[in-house]
């Protein structure tokens, strides 16, 4: 009941401590993780640094950052321009691990990434990026099995790798998925492209248990999660809850837009956790 | 048999693509491994082959063409199919799984707007609901094949994002079958994109080399010392070399598009130029720029303007099997105007890009020794962009 006055300090759980230790002390504390994600270099560099602080502020337990892609064929309109946004002022590998050197948060920060830059980015980019304050890596287009060298080398690095399970994938695959993965599993809620949504699919209860009954790791949901009252939905289910592209568009407005709306999902993460 | 055993070629291919998309990719792969093997689905695709694409398509001897080159010219005329190219090889066989898969919705990209037309026919034929994806900068190039696909009833749908070309034009057909996964075929046009499809449209386009091995022994009474075709994503040239790369003393080329020069920074040639990466749910050579994002392409010819190629195609370049050269804009011009003057053939923009590359090859080749060209395409969607050119000076 008075979970959600619990405050857990970043002290307590440096970001080096890890995305697992942070699901699990939040799960011991009753509360489910808020992840917002941003795309570095939006809508510049230098407030992609006091977004990051902003939104550790206003409560976030995990940031991604989002390496632009010049084709980002699994989002929707504002994230891909967001990063045409972030590659015209010449974001690239290099520079997001500049911004997060500076960042330096108190919670853990996942490279969000299509394959094609993260490559470009050298043998050792996932060396750099660690040493450079991220924790985990996610890949949005490299699914389980498609390349199981490359899958263990990322794997075996120094980094969590958070896998994605789809609506679609049947509960064998969410199995295999979860196995080649850590940190925590991003189960996307429906069909489709990033983007702001109305609605939470009905089937999301159902495809949550499912994941629930192949894996032990936490569970954080996205993908069209934009409003309080969708977060809190998602939070009666689920261990974390991902919006994107809401703060994103906030975030084109202003850091304190970000940060606002970052709040708000906050509060409606806890209350609705607190009643659970 | 694992998919892995057929997903790549050497280290290329692969399915680099969302998690949702798994596992309509796997049924895929079953729908189409049962298909290939099954009577009934072969004797299908041969009937409309056939009744409706107006197979085989003819061998032509070129002795202008020849002359002028100093070899002996035979040209495949993929020119000659209903629709005007090569690409409804690979639509009528992909409408036919679809078909058989009992999805009731199809979605392509297109850059020159012959796909996406070969892709509106075959719907029409069939009946099915059909929305096609093109930039709006080749909408505005290929106005006429736009007007074709709506008359067909097909849905165009103009990409804005990125260069508004093919490269944009594909990934917005991703994100629709993302979304709409369940009811809906994607029927890529060329051999890209994850596996299966570089696999399965190289063997519908094997029917371009298929053919022209055996017409080439009836006519010629020998095979071809060289292969040539144009390569964007490159499905007719892998259609053209499929049955010929066993033969070790064919030699295949592959031209691709060498735009205002491959020093200008603006060209497609990914094999020349480019370097292996990962774009739209394959590894593959692409155009990139250090960062790893992809670099815009240039091309005259829409069908070429890609930066990326089909993942077979880096293989036979690894290995040797195939030599990619290029030809520029102008050259291609040249080519386009040169097959249409000598032979009354008016080629694609695509075409005449292996046109004028065997036309520099003078002394390449001896007068009597056999050069395969595939005339991917006919010319008519090009004349009203040409017309504008003022190629014959004022």
């Amino acid at each position: 009941m008075a979970s959600g006055s619990v405050t857990i300090s970043s002290e307590a759980f440096p970001a080096q401590h890890g995305i697992a230790e942070r699901f699990a002390a939040l799960k011991a504390h009753g509360r489910r993780a808020l992840v917002p994600y941003i795309t570095a270099g939006h809508p510049d560099p230098e407030r992609t640094v006091a977004l990051i602080g902003a939104l550790e502020q206003a409560g976030a337990d995990v940031i991604e950052l989002g390496l632009p892609f010049s084709d980002p064929m699994a989002d929707g309109p504002i994230i891909q321009a967001s990063s045409q946004r972030a590659l015209e002022l010449g974001v690239n590998f290099d520079r997001v691990l500049a911004l997060v050197q500076r960042a330096r948060p108190g919670i853990p920060l996942v490279l969000f990434s299509y394959l094609n830059p993260l490559l470009a980015g050298g043998g050792d980019a996932l060396t750099r990026a660690a040493q450079a304050g991220f924790s985990g890596v996610l890949v949005t287009d490299l699914p389980v099995g498609s390349d199981p060298e490359l899958e263990a080398r990322i794997g075996d690095g120094p980094l969590a790798f958070i896998r994605l399970v789809a609506p679609t994938t049947p509960a064998p695959r969410m199995r295999e998925i979860a196995e080649h993965g850590s940190g925590f599993v991003y189960l996307i809620s429906r069909l489709g492209v990033t983007g702001v949504r109305d609605d939470l699919p009905a089937e999301l209860p159902e495809t949550v248990a499912r994941l629930r009954g192949a894996t032990t790791l936490p569970v954080a949901v996205g993908f069209g999660v934009s409003r309080p009252e969708q977060a809190a939905a998602v939070a009666r289910i689920a261990d974390g809850v991902v919006v994107g592209s809401a703060i994103v568009r906030a975030a084109g407005e202003g850091v304190d837009q970000a940060a606002k709306l970052a709040a708000s999902l906050r509060a409606a993460i806890d209350t609705a956790t607190d009643t659970a | 048999m694992t998919t892995a055993q057929t997903d790549r070629f050497g280290i290329f291919g692969g399915r680099y693509v969302p998690e949702t998309l798994i596992p309509a990719i796997d049924e895929l792969e079953r729908a189409y491994d049962a298909a290939r093997l099954d009577p009934a689905f072969n004797a299908e695709l041969e009937h409309m082959l056939r009744t409706y694409v107006g197979r085989p398509s003819a061998l032509s001897d070129a002795p202008r063409f020849s002359e002028h080159v100093g070899a002996t010219v035979w040209l495949k005329r993929e020119d000659l199919n209903h629709t005007g190219a090569h690409k409804i090889n690979n639509t009528v066989g992909q409408v036919l799984l679809a078909r058989r898969m009992g999805k009731t919705r199809i979605i392509a990209e297109t850059g020159a707007g012959q796909h996406g037309v070969a892709t509106a026919t075959v719907c029409a034929r069939f009946g099915l609901q059909c929305v096609v994806y093109m930039g709006e900068e080749d909408m505005r190039r290929q106005e006429l094949n736009v007007f074709r696909m709506r008359l067909m009833g097909a849905t165009v749908v103009g990409v804005s994002s990125g260069t508004r070309t093919l490269k944009d034009a594909t990934t917005e057909a991703i994100r629709d079958w993302v979304t709409n996964v369940n009811d809906t075929y994607y029927i890529i046009g060329s051999v890209v994109g994850p596996a299966p499809y570089p696999r399965m449209v190289r063997d519908l386009q094997s029917v371009i080399s298929r053919e022209a091995r055996a017409q080439m022994l009836a006519q010629a009474g020998r095979l071809p010392k060289t292969v040539v075709a144009c390569v964007g994503g490159g499905s007719n040239a892998m259609g053209a070399f499929h049955e010929f790369v066993p033969d070790a003393e064919v030699e295949l080329v592959g031209v691709e598009a060498a735009g205002q020069g491959l020093d200008s920074g603006l060209h497609s040639a990914s094999l020349s130029r480019g370097r292996p990466g990962v774009l739209h749910g394959s590894m593959s050579y692409l155009l990139q720029d250090d960062h790893g994002q992809v670099h815009p392409a240039h091309s005259i010819s829409a069908g070429l303007d890609y930066p990326g190629v089909g993942p077979e195609h880096s293989y036979l370049k690894e290995t040797g099997r195939a030599e990619y050269v290029s030809v520029t804009d102008d050259e291609a011009l040249r080519g386009f105007q040169l097959l249409s003057r000598l032979e009354g053939i008016i080629p694609a923009l695509e075409t005449a890009h292996a046109v004028a590359w065997i036309a520099s090859q003078k002394g390449r080749w001896k007068r009597d020794e056999p050069v395969l060209l595939c005339v991917s395409g006919r010319g008519d969607k090009d004349v009203a962009q040409v017309s504008q050119m003022n190629i014959f000076g004022s």
